[in-house]
């Protein structure tokens, strides 16, 4: 049930975005046609072809209609700037962001996880580092993060390529480290503080005390008592964060020249090929809202308060 | 003033100073820089640092300490647009939908969990796409994609407050929703709203940042530090860092000081993030 009305929500927010987005770029200053003429004086036949063939002399609803049952049909429309139809671009774009956002997310849990169990269980240096390291390293803004990393990994030691996505898959992976390093690296840094927390308010907590008087050996207390009762925080800011990476991704895409969606995004909104922008805004609100759908219920299974608490 | 030291410690005193300089920079740059930002020659491309050019000179032959005092204008009266409006308008949904409740609480709530649907930089590039680049639009739509978040805690809070005697009395006695609310809740949730203003402060600030650097902020030649660690990515490539490492140095050093005054301040949770 309780998955049912959220996918639904999902539904309602999906279609209200989009019939927001459609309308923002319907009523945007500057007119499609003379931008598809590029400054070219024409006949005015000529524009009121153009007109016919992109549609544009219909009444709003019905473009939007028209527009809505294409994109529900796998149909984005064409791209203005190429001709290009926007789902194929969509479809070729998508391989790397995918790739480029699940790599991060794989960093930020082992990474933010790892650093943060470490520092909660021992304390000294190896904690002070782990706590400065995640106060300055969320204040490293992510195309800051990508530039040194590039210039200390790739131009300096040689060990990494500087630009491109790669191809095949093992050699995406190869191209794609740097870039999933310096966007995962702020969100990390949070996850590694939140975790280092919970760590430590579980360490002191009764049940944990007991059981190390009960002699339970330490590696068993670690992960039964320690680990599983702190991971709840802890996965609610990790879902946050992995949902923040499809926004986050943009920017290191275009700082290493990868052509995932968020550089056709760039593109698309500085050339204004509006096809392509509603397209992408689309595809990203709804992953957005798919992660963070799959996160809730993740946290549901992890514990089972939650969702008896929704379904009641 | 003692409290206040006490509360920050000494990391945290180094921060303010950090914040105080950054602030001090930015409005003494027409008086203090020495160089025209805008202006650069051919000449003097690429100069280490000396006595003329303090910290070198871009590849434009631009004095890079006077960009960074100029950049630190744009850096920061975008991230203040932001709060401020944010702030205010987050403050006067969040009120108005726990004074009147019901429908128009409902009503409002739908509005803010479709804005929540957006990531910030997403709304931010279709505000842009539809308006055009500039520091303008992307801090002012950034700063509705931060509303759900400040409306959020400030809606909590002050729905405890309602109900409290000091609320409910001058209500009895037939005093007007608005004036209560301003006189009364307002300064309740007060400082819930400064201390969301500082850590969004620093979310802004890298965000708006980042638009630069996509070229799709703050305009060339304009001084900002995300358009110099953008403009500096092809010197650095060329084995000049100078202008990319400074001006992200400048980002890294202001965000960081004022995550850490935040977080004495109150953290995260009040500025309605979970992390």
């Amino acid at each position: 049930m309780y998955v049912l009305r959220r996918l639904l929500a999902l539904v309602g927010v999906l279609l209200v975005s989009s019939f927001l987005v459609f309308a923002a770029m319907y009523a945007a200053p500057g007119s499609p046609e003379n931008f598809l003429v590029q400054g070219r004086t024409v006949t005015p036949e000529v524009l009121a072809a153009i007109r016919r063939q992109y549609s544009l002399d219909d009444p709003f609803l019905v473009r939007f209609w028209n527009w809505l049952t294409g994109v529900l049909h796998g149909d984005f429309g064409q791209s203005l700037t190429n001709r290009q139809e926007v789902g194929d671009l969509l479809a070729n774009r998508l391989p790397t962001t995918l790739t480029l956002v699940a790599m991060a997310a794989v960093l930020i849990v082992v990474l933010g996880v790892g650093l943060g169990i470490v520092a909660g269980v021992r304390d000294g240096v190896v904690d002070k580092i782990v706590v400065l390291g995640s106060t300055v390293g969320f204040a490293v803004p992510t195309f800051f993060a990508a530039l040194l990393l590039m210039s200390v990994f790739s131009v300096w030691l040689g060990w990494f390529p500087v630009f491109g996505s790669g191809e095949g898959f093992a050699d995406r992976l190869w191209h794609l480290t740097l870039p999933a390093l310096a966007l995962a690296l702020p969100s990390a840094a949070v996850v590694a503080r939140i975790t280092r927390t919970a760590i430590r308010d579980e360490r002191d907590s009764e049940h944990a005390v007991m059981a190390i008087a009960r002699g339970v050996p330490s590696r068993i207390v670690m992960r039964r008592h320690l680990v599983r009762n702190s991971m709840l925080p802890v996965s609610t800011v990790v879902g946050v964060h992995i949902a923040g990476l499809i926004a986050g991704s943009f920017v290191v895409e275009y700082a290493f020249t990868l052509d995932g969606l968020g550089t056709l995004l760039v593109t698309a909104v500085q050339t204004k090929d509006f096809a392509v922008v509603q397209a992408i805004a689309i595809v990203l609100v709804a992953g957005f809202g798919i992660i963070n759908l799959l996160v809730d219920l993740l946290y549901a299974a992890i514990d089972p308060r939650v969702g008896s608490r929704h379904t009641a | 003033m003692k409290r206040f030291v006490h509360r920050m410690g000494p990391l945290g005193m180094v921060a303010v100073g950090i914040l105080l300089l950054v602030v001090l920079g930015a409005l003494s740059a027409p008086l203090i820089a020495p160089y025209d930002p805008t202006i650069g020659s051919v000449t003097q491309r690429y100069l280490g640092p000396s006595a003329a050019h303090l910290l070198g000179t871009d590849q434009a032959g631009r004095d890079i300490f006077s960009r960074l005092l100029w950049g630190a204008r744009s850096s920061l009266i975008g991230p203040l647009i932001v709060v401020c409006v944010t702030a205010a308008l987050g403050t006067l949904i969040a009120l108005t939908s726990v004074w009147w409740g019901g429908a128009v609480d409902s009503l409002l709530s739908r509005l803010l969990d479709l804005l929540f649907a957006f990531p910030n930089l997403l709304l931010a590039m279709l505000a842009i796409a539809v308006f055009g680049p500039g520091l303008l639009t992307a801090a002012f739509a950034l700063a509705i994609a931060y509303i759900p978040y400040t409306a959020r805690v400030i809606r909590s809070t002050a729905l405890r407050e309602r109900n409290l005697p000091y609320v409910r009395s001058p209500e009895l006695q037939g005093i007007t929703g608005p004036t209560i609310a301003v006189r009364h809740l307002l300064p309740n949730v007060a400082p819930l709203i400064v201390t969301g203003a500082t850590i969004n402060f620093g979310f802004a600030m890298i965000e708006l940042a980042a638009l630069s650097f996509l070229g799709l902020g703050v305009q060339p030649p304009q001084a900002d530090w995300g358009l110099m660690v953008a403009n500096g990515q092809q010197s650095l490539l060329k084995g000049y860092p100078a202008e990319s490492i400074l001006a992200g140095l400048c980002i890294v050093l202001t965000v960081a000081s004022l995550g850490y005054v935040g977080d004495k301040l109150g953290g995260r949770a009040a500025a309605g993030r979970k992390a």
